[in-house]
């Protein structure tokens, strides 16, 4: 279906290679998991199959890329749109029309395609998708879920035979998530299509993928059977993890089978037990917070304690009033209600990395945004930028904020916000496109903080995340408290919000696999980096 | 190429019947008409109002459109802003007032408000500041008021009643790029806002400590640079996806016909300049200008057939041109010929009424008006959104 041979990228003449002598095949009617760590090139590697790289990236690409035994190298995007479905990360910028129906129509109507089997495509696709009640709806309206679901479809009714998706579910809650993946599978079950997808968490894919392309970090790309690629790899979901330490063979990839295997475990291990949340005095606490947009309301009267010292997740679907209330706790929102900080007025003692952290700079390096905000909060020079580079490891000064990865960026605008008397620190869906190894240094990011006796809220979909680093969630629906407690009886006994290594232990309530069995220590660690996911720091 | 997934049972084009059967092309099921045919009978009310300053028939036009739109416009955010017309026309009608009481004008008849007259230096001709109010000034104000007020009301009634994504998606294929970029800049612009309410909040999260002031050209900066930054990168994510969906795909054809193409736009071009300079300023004898003028439309026209000739794009859900669309091009057609006809005959009085007495009116009037509000029975009801 799909051959690429000897392709090499580089985005200019005499820079690194981002991919580097890539042979790749993907047969018909393969659901293709790729991939890699943050920045690794897994979109590139993606936006070759239709020549957006080098088309609309600029840069120098080597090699050859075969489709159904058609050389199409040097085609355009626009001709292989019968071809190549592809879906980009964000579906919102990739909408031309205004509504579900005419979006879908879009590429037909390039096509040439004429009405009357143009309509009967819509009514398949709407259907297929199980979009049908949306079709009038406004894009803008839709939750990310049913955009997402939109961005298939519309690439869907030129019936190509090859889907792209690059990172499909890194912005849903675990349901809209879960949604979008049943529609990828019955597409490869179902209909035959073949299925690339670029994801960091592997979790929800793996045990229907049939293979796994691994882009490294040097830009070389390994493909395998997926228990074959895990083996290996350094970065793998919880329930990989857990198999290769218990050294499982075959390696088990969905937690039904990890499930099988670990009932002898079961039945010898006993579950491990957290000293209750201590209830210090003091900290943040809000009352009766209240927050409206227009007629809508988004957080309906929250009480709601954060004691010092505390690192506490914030979960629940799209648009269940995480971010409003994280605004409103900071005091930048607009809010009705109370909030104190050790029972004064929060009053600029609060720091809020928000959703899109770019928002926040302006600057050409990250030196000069460093310089800015010593001279605002009149700190000696220097101090923000030592901040920055504490946190978020290797920051060049003379950078552009722009060229930062995800969790250098988390880092620069937690630094310009945090003074030494920031005692609360909010973050809002910091983990969306960190690969593992960027989510253990943000964990121990967040445990520094709360070790240094500041409140943290984190707003996440992320439950393994979660599992790893928190140790109180609050989940909210239509701006309610629903459950507030220990990660430890809250997660566990959900069945969507469950980390995989509680489903594979349930009823024991083991979060990670390193309570379940602790990493050894006198193994190497595999390729330089953590082996899975970060540990869990007892308490 | 691959044979395309087995997706379901449907789909062959050629299992396709055709929809418009004789009998089902009179039928009255709920439907939106075409936006044209909304606009061609808009317009015709508009200009027949345009023609008259009887302030009865301009009325009996004004209930003709409000009662079409009352009956006929469907639930979409652009249907409610009939309601906005109303408010603008009722302005036009006061403003006109007030303009005739400030600046004078008309001085016949009963002198109904003595005002003081604000002298003007003698090189001010024309123009008087207050003075006398006299009732054929009221009167001429209010005519006039009306039929400006009716005029905008008509525009209204079309805003309401034709869906303006629908108005573009009936372009000629040629002007099919002039729509598209009229579709993604009223999306860019929503998001536009968006992004400046998002970054306007983050700048919150840097606010200076308190007695440290945020210099002048920073405010500016912290604002333009992340919001440009961010549409620009929307836009490259834009055009991205355009393109891996197939946009500019359709041919244009090969370079003779595009000199055609372009020789032809040209030709109309300067036809029309010349047209309407001829029309205007009435240059050449006879009905020469507004021939000239017909000329350049005429070639106009060929021009875009032309251009879309070598466009292989086709429209998802097309509107056609029905009966009921036809009857309500009629009806604005007629509306503005029965308006005409009575300003060119006998009673020409009718149309344009003297000042003094009370407005008469003739049946061919009357019947105008209710030509014009006859859509509001003849078309199908529109559909209701679930």
């Amino acid at each position: 279906m799909l051959r690429i041979e000897g392709l090499t990228v580089r985005y200019s003449a005499d820079g690194p290679a981002v991919l580097r002598d890539v042979d790749l095949t993907v047969d018909e009617g393969e659901l293709a998991l790729v991939t890699g760590p943050t920045g690794s090139g897994k979109s590139t590697l993606l936006g070759t199959i239709n020549n957006l790289v080098p088309r609309f990236t600029a840069g120098v690409r080597t090699g050859r890329v075969t489709l159904a035994g058609e050389d199409v190298t040097t085609r355009p995007p626009r001709e292989l749109a019968d071809r190549v479905g592809w879906v980009p990360q964000d579906p919102l910028t990739a909408f031309v029309t205004d509504t579900v129906e005419d979006e879908l129509a879009y590429p037909m109507e390039q096509q040439g395609l004429p009405p009357a089997p143009m309509r009967v495509r819509v009514e398949e696709t709407l259907d297929l998708l199980g979009i049908a009640p949306l079709r009038r709806r406004s894009l803008r309206t839709l939750s990310g879920g049913e955009q997402q679901r939109v961005a298939i479809g519309s690439v869907l009714t030129l019936r190509p035979p090859l889907l792209v998706l690059d990172e499909p579910t890194s912005a849903l809650d675990p349901v809209a998530a879960e949604d979008v993946l049943a529609v990828l599978r019955r597409l490869v079950h179902d209909l035959g299509t073949t299925v690339l997808v670029a994801e960091h968490r592997m979790e929800r894919v793996v045990e229907s993928a049939d293979l796994v392309v691994r882009v490294g970090a040097d830009g070389t790309v390994e493909q395998g059977p997926p228990a074959e690629v895990l083996a290996r790899a350094e970065l793998v979901p919880p329930v990989v993890e857990l198999g290769r330490r218990l050294g499982w063979s075959p390696l088990p990839l969905s937690v039904r089978d990890a499930r099988r295997r670990a009932a002898p475990l079961r039945r010898t291990l006993t579950s491990p037990v957290d000293p209750p949340l201590p209830d210090t005095p003091g900290g943040l606490r809000a009352r009766r917070l209240t927050v409206r947009h227009g007629s809508a309301v988004a957080v309906r009267e929250v009480d709601l304690h954060l004691p010092p010292g505390q690192l506490t997740a914030l979960v629940g679907r799209n648009g269940s009033g995480k971010s409003s209330l994280l605004w409103a706790l900071h005091g930048a929102g607009p809010h009705t209600g109370e909030v104190t900080l050790d029972g004064r007025p929060v009053d600029g003692r609060a720091a809020l990395v928000p959703q899109t952290p770019a928002d926040l700079l302006y600057r050409e390096t990250v030196a000069a945004e460093c310089a800015d905000a010593d001279t605002r909060a009149g700190r000696p020079p220097g101090s923000t930028l030592a901040l920055a580079r504490r946190l978020g490891g290797d920051l060049r000064p003379g950078q552009h904020p722009r060229d930062l990865s995800e969790g250098q960026l988390l880092a620069l605008v937690l630094a310009l916000q945090l003074a030494p008397d920031t005692s609360v620190v909010l973050l809002d869906e910091p983990t969306r496109g960190l690969d593992y190894r960027a989510k253990a240094e943000l964990t121990r990011t967040l445990q520094t903080l709360t070790e240094q006796g500041r409140t943290v809220l984190v707003a996440t979909h992320d439950v393994e995340f979660v599992a790893a680093t928190c140790q109180r969630v609050v989940v909210l629906a239509e701006g309610e408290v629903v459950t507030d407690g220990p990660v430890r009886e809250v997660l566990p006994s959900s069945p969507l919000l469950a980390p995989q290594t509680s489903r594979v232990m349930a009823p024991l309530r083991h979060l990670t696999p390193d309570e379940v069995v602790p990493a050894d220590p006198d193994l190497p660690a595999r390729d330089g980096g953590l082996p899975g996911g970060p540990g869990r720091r007892t308490r | 190429m691959p044979t395309p997934p087995p997706t379901a049972p449907t789909g062959a084009p050629a299992d396709v019947a055709p929809r418009s059967g004789g009998a089902a092309r009179w039928s009255r099921l709920p439907r939106s008409l075409h936006p044209v045919a909304w606009w061609v009978w808009a317009v015709g009310v508009a200009a027949a109002a345009s023609l008259t300053t009887n302030p009865l028939l301009l009325l009996l036009l004004a209930a003709a459109v409000t009662q079409v739109v009352l009956l006929r416009r469907g639930s979409g955010p652009w249907a409610r802003s009939f309601r906005l017309y109303l408010a603008l026309a009722g302005a036009v009608v006061v403003l006109r007032l007030l303009y005739r009481v400030v600046f004078g004008g008309q001085d016949g008849g009963t002198v109904l408000l003595a005002l003081p007259e604000v002298p003007l230096p003698h090189w001010f001709t024309g123009l008087r500041l207050l003075g006398d109010v006299t009732s054929d000034a009221v009167v001429a104000a209010l005519q006039d008021g009306l039929r400006l007020g009716t005029v905008v009301l008509c525009v209204g009634a079309a805003n309401s009643l034709a869906d303006p994504r629908r108005l573009l998606a009936a372009l000629p294929p040629a002007l099919y790029e002039l729509g598209t970029a009229l579709v993604i800049a009223v999306t860019v612009f929503a998001q536009l806002a968006d992004s400046v309410r998002r970054v306007q909040r983050a700048r919150r999260l840097r606010a200076p400590a308190a007695g440290v002031r945020r210099p002048r050209r920073q405010l500016v900066r912290s604002v333009v640079v992340p919001v440009l930054t961010d549409a620009l990168d929307r836009s490259l994510a834009l055009a991205a996806a355009m393109d891996a969906r197939g946009y500019g795909r359709a041919g244009t054809g090969s370079p003779a016909r595009r000199a055609l193409t372009a020789g032809t736009a040209l030709l109309a071009l300067a036809l029309l300049a010349l047209g309407a300079y001829a029309t205007l300023a009435a240059a050449l004898p006879g009905a020469g200008g507004p021939l000239v003028l017909l000329a350049g439309v005429l070639v106009a026209g060929v021009g875009l057939w032309l251009a879309g000739r070598d466009v292989r794009r086709t429209r998802y859900r097309p509107d056609r041109m029905r009966p009921a669309e036809w009857l309500t091009v009629v009806c604005g057609v007629l509306t503005f010929l029965l308006v005409w006809q009575t300003a060119r005959g006998a009673d020409a009085a009718a149309v344009v009424p003297s000042l003094r007495e009370w407005p008469p009116l003739t049946l061919l009037l009357v019947a105008a008006a209710v030509v014009a509000a006859l859509p509001a029975v003849l078309t199908p009801r529109p559909e209701v959104a679930s």
